[in-house]
């Protein structure tokens, strides 16, 4: 690409400009779909087909979860095409995954013409309204010498403070239209502070409190893998000492065998991590928003400790617990500046509080579920026999559901970035798109896609993708049958009324082959192992499908509306 | 407790804010009791005065969310006792043969009110002041026949010190401008 500079100013039009801004922030990929009112930047594109791969996927929805999967893996912004109306509305859903879930993505819409603008024309929708919640940002461009400034806002925006999505609406008029192009990147602008000071005295008494506790906690989320705190965490816990849990979202900031890492909170967490909850002296949330999953019944919820949460998003102080002392600022500057007026310190005894629960979930849940005795294969197991062919190394991606408890709770992870996952959506399909996306992103590391036989339903038209792209995801679709964990809950909370859970499944094995991917099936447990390997074994994209018990349940369990003291192991 | 309190926001002038600003009350059921968008004493910044009743506690939430949208430079509430604030209501009156011109007049005077406008036969009555005064006028015009009733948003000025302006030159500070990259 040529340099452009401002004394090298050029003549091209708003279409162009788009793609020369996009390769100015250093993208090299793009997700998306064409349509008439994007016409022209899919013309633009043509010509910088070396510089920007295209990934064209078979609906909107897929292009957006693959950005997010791109995004997660890598840390850089998603980038993704849409046309006008039904393009830009097929991304409502990804827009308000990647915002509850604090994902970075530029979107890209095209819109009718400006003189068209409020007539209802032609694939005309109103995509700024739609999308204002969904949205970190948005702005609607009718003049394309606008067009560099709101692309190097957006990805400003987009990955800067608490990521989020942002979405650009294009007016083909716009697209076709000349402008001088000079790029200017953003590097801040007055009404929008993402990297609020962090006040010393507040880690002073978050110290002093750390420091004088008995049975210090840390709970951890996500905002640690986007600060890339994740050394930063690792010192903090073994220098004071204190053992840590993590939400779904913060699962592999500290390596699965660390042995602080004291594992999962929540709904479907580990048991110690729950009880303990009630029981520790000081909370130090570093990176989470105490979502309702991981916090049960808020009124019964650690009422006995301090609280010190470390966040960069001012509106989640305080929004669902209140802080003691809370630390506004980035994860990775905060923990460095706790680090060193914490005292080095232990804390055998507490931990061994977690380890003797740890020992009781795995006598009355996590022995049958690894290693079951009984005919019918469990989710589990299936998790436990990749792990041993992964060796932690794996990216894993999970869609929603029953397999994505599973799939978090037992999945061994060695690095950071690697569990992708609708954490605060929890949007079923999310995660076939996703795994492309992670798999294009870092085409060197495996990408297993964990996903139940009704997700993968939801999006099953990218494994046309898949094939044209043939990246090599590795999919394994835990067949129960059933839409698992609402059935989970019809049985234990409506009396085993089974509402429109049961599904009569296509093959999913002849389908996949359908679309050039190769795939087999297996239930039972001699073969189970084999056919891991041989899905592993595979040069190119797989298809496993595992034949699983129909009615099994996911425990521990903390049951909505419960507080976390009264999780359930059975 | 609820009360009412004045949530003031300084946002820069772009095209949607209100609806990303609304959309955060709509979330959460609360109902907005009167909105008012205007310049504010500094340039290209303008000044929304929202009314809602609702508990310190949400109400401090909700506006620590519309701080941190992008665009918005900062977000206050107030309780009522706080704030100097005043709201406008026209009163649209049909003038008969009937009508008891001398009492309607001393009702306008006793109010505070004025004659706005006389056209044809409507005379058109103005008040300023709180909602329970303008209430009240109302509620005093309407034996007379009140054919049209309207009153605005609340405007509010706080009657503490300013923090703003000080608030604004930091946030200036803080974000140079844009750079050109080659």
């Amino acid at each position: 690409m040529e340099a452009i500079t401002k004394e090298d100013k050029k003549v091209i039009t708003g279409a162009e400009a788009t793609i020369l801004s996009l390769l100015a922030e250093g993208t090299d990929m793009v997700f998306g779909y064409p349509g008439g009112a994007i016409m022209p930047i899919y013309d633009a594109l043509y010509g910088y087909q070396k510089e920007l791969r295209h990934i064209l996927t078979r609906h909107e929805q897929g292009a957006i979860h693959a950005a997010q999967g791109f995004a997660r893996i890598s840390g850089r912004p998603g980038v993704v095409f849409a046309t006008s109306g039904p393009g830009a509305t097929n991304l409502i859903t990804g827009l308000a995954d990647a915002k509850i879930d604090s994902t970075p993505l530029v979107c890209i819409t095209g819109q009718v013409a400006s003189t068209l603008l409020g007539t209802d024309a032609f694939q005309e929708t109103d995509i700024i309204s739609l999308s204002m919640q969904a949205t970190k940002w948005n702005i609607q461009i009718t003049k394309a010498e606008d067009i560099p400034q709101a692309i190097a806002k957006a990805f400003y925006i987009a990955t800067s403070g608490r990521p989020g999505p942002v979405l650009i609406d294009i007016t083909k008029d716009a697209q076709f239209a000349s402008l001088n192009y000079e790029y200017k990147k953003c590097t801040g602008f007055r009404s929008y502070n993402p990297k609020p000071a962090i006040d010393i005295e507040k880690v002073k008494q978050a110290a002093e409190l750390i420091n004088k506790a008995k049975k210090p906690y840390v709970l951890f989320g996500q905002g640690v893998i986007l600060a890339n705190a994740e050394k930063e965490l690792a010192t903090f816990v073994e220098k004071t000492g204190i053992p840590a849990a993590w939400t779904l979202l913060g699962l592999s900031a500290l390596p699965t065998d660390h042995p602080l890492n004291v594992g999962m909170l929540g709904m479907h967490g580990n048991y110690g991590p729950n009880k303990l909850t009630n029981e520790c002296d000081v909370l130090i949330a570093v990176g989470m928003r105490f979502d309702d999953r991981v916090t049960g019944d808020l009124k019964r919820y650690a009422k006995q400790a301090k609280v010190i949460h470390l966040e960069i998003d001012p509106a989640e102080i305080d929004k669902n617990v209140k802080a003691e002392v809370a630390i506004l600022g980035d994860a990775k500057a905060s923990l460095k500046l706790l680090i060193e007026h914490c005292h080095a310190n232990e804390h055998t005894e507490w931990l061994e509080e977690f380890e003797k629960l740890s020992a009781i979930e795995y006598d009355k849940v996590i022995a049958s579920e690894l290693n079951p005795t009984k005919p019918g294969l469990t989710m589990g197991e299936v998790i436990r026999r990749a792990n041993e062919h992964t060796n932690g190394d794996a990216v894993v991606v999970t869609d929603v559901g029953q397999h994505q408890m599973v799939a978090c709770r037992y999945a061994k992870f060695n690095n950071s970035k690697s569990n992708i996952t609708s954490g605060g959506l929890g949007t079923m399909g999310f995660c076939l798109p996703a795994a492309l996306g992670a798999k294009l992103a870092a085409p060197e590391k495996e990408v297993i896609a964990v996903i139940g036989d009704g997700g993968f339903q939801m999006t099953i038209q990218e494994l046309g993708t898949i094939f044209q792209t043939r990246a090599a995801v590795k999919i394994i679709i835990l067949n129960n049958e059933f839409l698992g964990m609402v059935r989970q809950w019809q049985q234990l909370f409506f009396d085993k009324r089974y509402s429109s859970t049961e599904l009569v499944n296509p093959d999913f094995v002849a389908i996949a082959k359908g679309f050039g991917i190769e795939a087999s099936s297996v239930s039972d447990r001699e073969n189970l192992d084999q056919s891991i390997q041989q899905m592993f074994d595979h040069d190119g994209p797989y298809l496993l499908e595992v034949m699983v018990e129909k009615e099994d349940n996911v425990f521990p369990m903390v049951p909505s509306g419960a507080s976390v003291e009264d999780i359930r192991l059975e | 407790m609820k009360q009412i309190f004045t949530i003031v926001i300084f946002t820069e002038n772009k095209i949607g804010l209100v609806n990303r600003i609304t959309s955060l009350f709509t979330q959460r059921h609360i109902n907005i009791e009167s909105i008012t968008a205007s310049e504010s004493e500094y340039s290209g910044i303008h000044r929304f005065t929202i009314v809602i009743e609702e508990t310190h506690d949400l109400t401090v939430k909700v506006v620590k969310q519309i701080e941190k949208q992008v665009e918005v430079l900062k977000a206050f509430c107030f309780t009522d006792q706080e704030t100097v604030y005043s709201e406008i209501a026209l009163y649209k009156i049909q003038l008969t043969p009937d009508t008891d011109k001398e009492a309607l007049m001393e009702m306008v005077r006793k109010n505070d009110a004025f004659v706005k406008e006389l056209v044809g036969d409507f005379i058109i009555i103005e008040k300023t002041g709180k909602k329970q005064e303008t209430h009240a006028l109302f509620e005093a015009l309407s034996p007379f026949g009140i054919q049209g009733f309207v009153r605005s948003g609340r405007v509010s000025l706080s009657k503490t010190y300013s923090t703003f302006s000080k608030h604004l030159q930091d946030l200036e500070a803080h974000s140079k401008d844009t750079i050109i990259i080659s």
